[in-house]
């Protein structure tokens, strides 16, 4: 494969979670983390996960990554059902999760040296490639204590995006960043979309937020995590998450939340 | 620079003071010698050979049996920590054995092997291979599930995240696992090397027994001041490289 095959955007995939329910047994009681979630994902949409803790979002993420199974349901990916992690979905926590032994390009080309196909000098350029993307090219060689939070999350997304993934799954990735810096990076976040065409899922506490990036925002509900709403948000990008209009989606949007929110933790029976 | 000035003007002062005790007589000169008669049997000790190759069987059984200690010790550490097996099993019998004073494993090692090198390299072993297990396995199992979660996305497997992920993140652990047993297997060698004489090879602790036995105090003091060299040298040479290492990767030091 040459290097712009490499570089060019794979197509995004399409999502499909049908019926997924998963419970966890926690100090002796059974939580019922999902209850028959279903939800389609278009190619290179941009879907936001809001919803009140522990509704599920995380459990819902990890399933579509791979990374857990659901008990039942299935997920499929452009169709194929999803059983395990895959280069083609890549995640991004609310802490960087930078490997501190290696540099920062070592981080991008930790993923990159486990694609098969590439030689050393493409995996450089693909490295240096989507670096350039974050704006952080002139800190390749910078150590990750030595990085402020923003800069450690743009580095993270350019780990992820580096092995040219069809699907961004995305867990609170801006949550513990100040205001200023995360309204940065939903326009960096915005424009990288448009620029590498990814399917992105992205969780979010932060309605606004959610509103900003989303195509559509999913509402969950806790106990039994179920998907109560959904709102398409119909206005141009790049979005300024400032506007008065964008202020007015997520104004009914946290409106139904709080209406979906209320209610005592339930258990279920086994 | 800084810091070698002060550090000289320091045990310069040291020296000055222990020689105006010498020069007051308060006490025997059989109890405190002179710094400069214990500079003369260091001098002699370096001419005729004795310093030399009692410091190489010294280090030489430090450094075998440390090396060895290392490298059974840290995948018995990473088997600890992957398996609940082991950890229930070898991991609670290296946690009472790291806690046994080192220089306990030397009249069992007598017993076992006669007074021979192996004795020698078994004490060394024992005082290194419980502490590297144990800063091992805390180390992998105090590493972030974030990390093999993130390798996991990106592909990683099996032996690739164990040696890739897990290995270097737990590495300021593991260091610090291994300064700890270097400092038990030192403390025991030399225990056992001023308990029984092997004749294989006079080691430094065979000096200063020797130093004892013929109330040759300068000797002593002379040997004594070897090892503190020896310990720091180790120090510097060995840990303080991995230890500025993991501060300029980290950002911190070894825990
Ligand atoms: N490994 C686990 N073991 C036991 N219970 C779990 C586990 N993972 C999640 N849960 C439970 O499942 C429920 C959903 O958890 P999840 O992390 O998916 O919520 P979330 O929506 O991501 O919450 P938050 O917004 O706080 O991140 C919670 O009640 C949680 O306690
Ligand atoms: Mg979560």
């Amino acid at each position: 494969m040459t290097l712009p095959d490499e570089l060019r955007n794979e197509e995004p995939s399409k999502l499909s979670v049908q019926g997924v329910s998963k419970r966890f047994r926690s100090r002796g009681h059974l939580v019922q983390a999902l209850d028959n979630v279903s939800l389609e994902v278009g190619e290179g949409e941009f879907v936001c996960l809001v919803g009140p803790s522990g509704c599920g979002k995380t459990t819902l993420l990890n399933i579509i990554g791979g990374l857990e199974h659901a008990d039942s349901g299935q997920v499929l990916a452009d169709g194929q059902p999803i059983t395990s992690p895959g280069r083609d979905r890549m995640m991004m926590f609310q802490e960087s999760a930078l490997f501190p032994w290696l540099d920062v390009r070592g981080n991008l080309l930790f993923g990159l040296k486990l694609k098969p196909g590439l030689r050393r000098k493409e995996r450089l350029e693909i490295a240096d490639f989507y670096l350039r993307l974050v704006g952080l090219e002139r800190f390749r060689k910078a150590h990750v204590h030595e990085l402020s939070g923003g800069m450690k999350q743009r580095v993270a997304l350019a780990r992820c995006l580096a092995p040219n993934p069809r699907v961004l799954l995305m867990d609170e990735p801006f949550a513990a960043l100040d205001a200023l810096t995360r309204e940065q990076l939903y326009g960096d976040l915005q424009h990288i979309w448009q620029e590498r065409k990814k399917t992105i899922i992205f969780v979010t506490h932060n309605v606004r937020e959610a509103a900003c990036l989303g195509d559509r925002v999913i509402l969950f509900s806790p106990n039994p995590g179920r998907i109560r709403e959904e709102f398409k948000v119909g206005l141009p990008r790049p979005r300024d998450i400032n506007t008065v209009e964008l202020a007015r989606y997520s104004t009914s949007i946290t409106a139904a939340l709080k209406g979906h929110a209320v209610g005592e933790p339930r258990e279920v029976a086994e | 620079m800084k810091r070698i000035v002060k550090a000289s003007i320091f045990f310069i002062a040291l020296v000055l003071i222990w020689e105006g005790i010498y020069a007051a007589h308060i006490w025997s000169p059989v109890l405190v010698p002179s710094p400069a008669s214990v500079a003369r049997y260091l001098i002699d000790a370096a001419r005729d050979g004795t310093l030399a190759s009692a410091t190489l069987v010294t280090v030489r059984r430090l450094v075998t049996g440390y090396a060895f200690g290392i490298a059974i010790g840290l995948p018995l550490g990473l088997l600890t920590a992957r398996f609940n097996l082991v950890r229930d099993t070898l991991g609670l019998a290296a946690l009472g054995l790291q806690g046994l004073p080192s220089v306990c494993w030397v009249p069992l090692a007598l017993l076992w092997f006669g007074e021979t090198e192996s004795a020698m390299f078994f004490v060394v072993v024992m005082g290194t291979v419980w502490s590297v297990i144990i800063a091992t396995e805390t180390g992998v199992r105090n590493i972030p599930p974030i990390f093999a979660r993130a390798a996991r996305t990106m592909g990683s497997r099996g032996l690739h995240t164990w040696l890739r992920v897990i290995l270097p993140a737990a590495l300021p652990a593991v260091v610090g696992g291994m300064k700890q047993g270097w400092a038990f297997a030192w403390r025991s060698l030399m225990a056992a090397e001023i308990y029984v004489t092997v004749m294989s090879g006079f080691g430094l602790g065979s000096l200063l027994h020797y130093g004892r036995e013929l109330n040759a105090m300068d000797q002593v003091i002379g040997i004594m001041f070897v090892l503190l060299l020896i310990g720091l040298l180790a120090d510097r040479v060995f840990f303080s490289p991995w230890e500025r290492m993991l501060r300029h990767r980290w950002g911190t030091a070894a825990k």
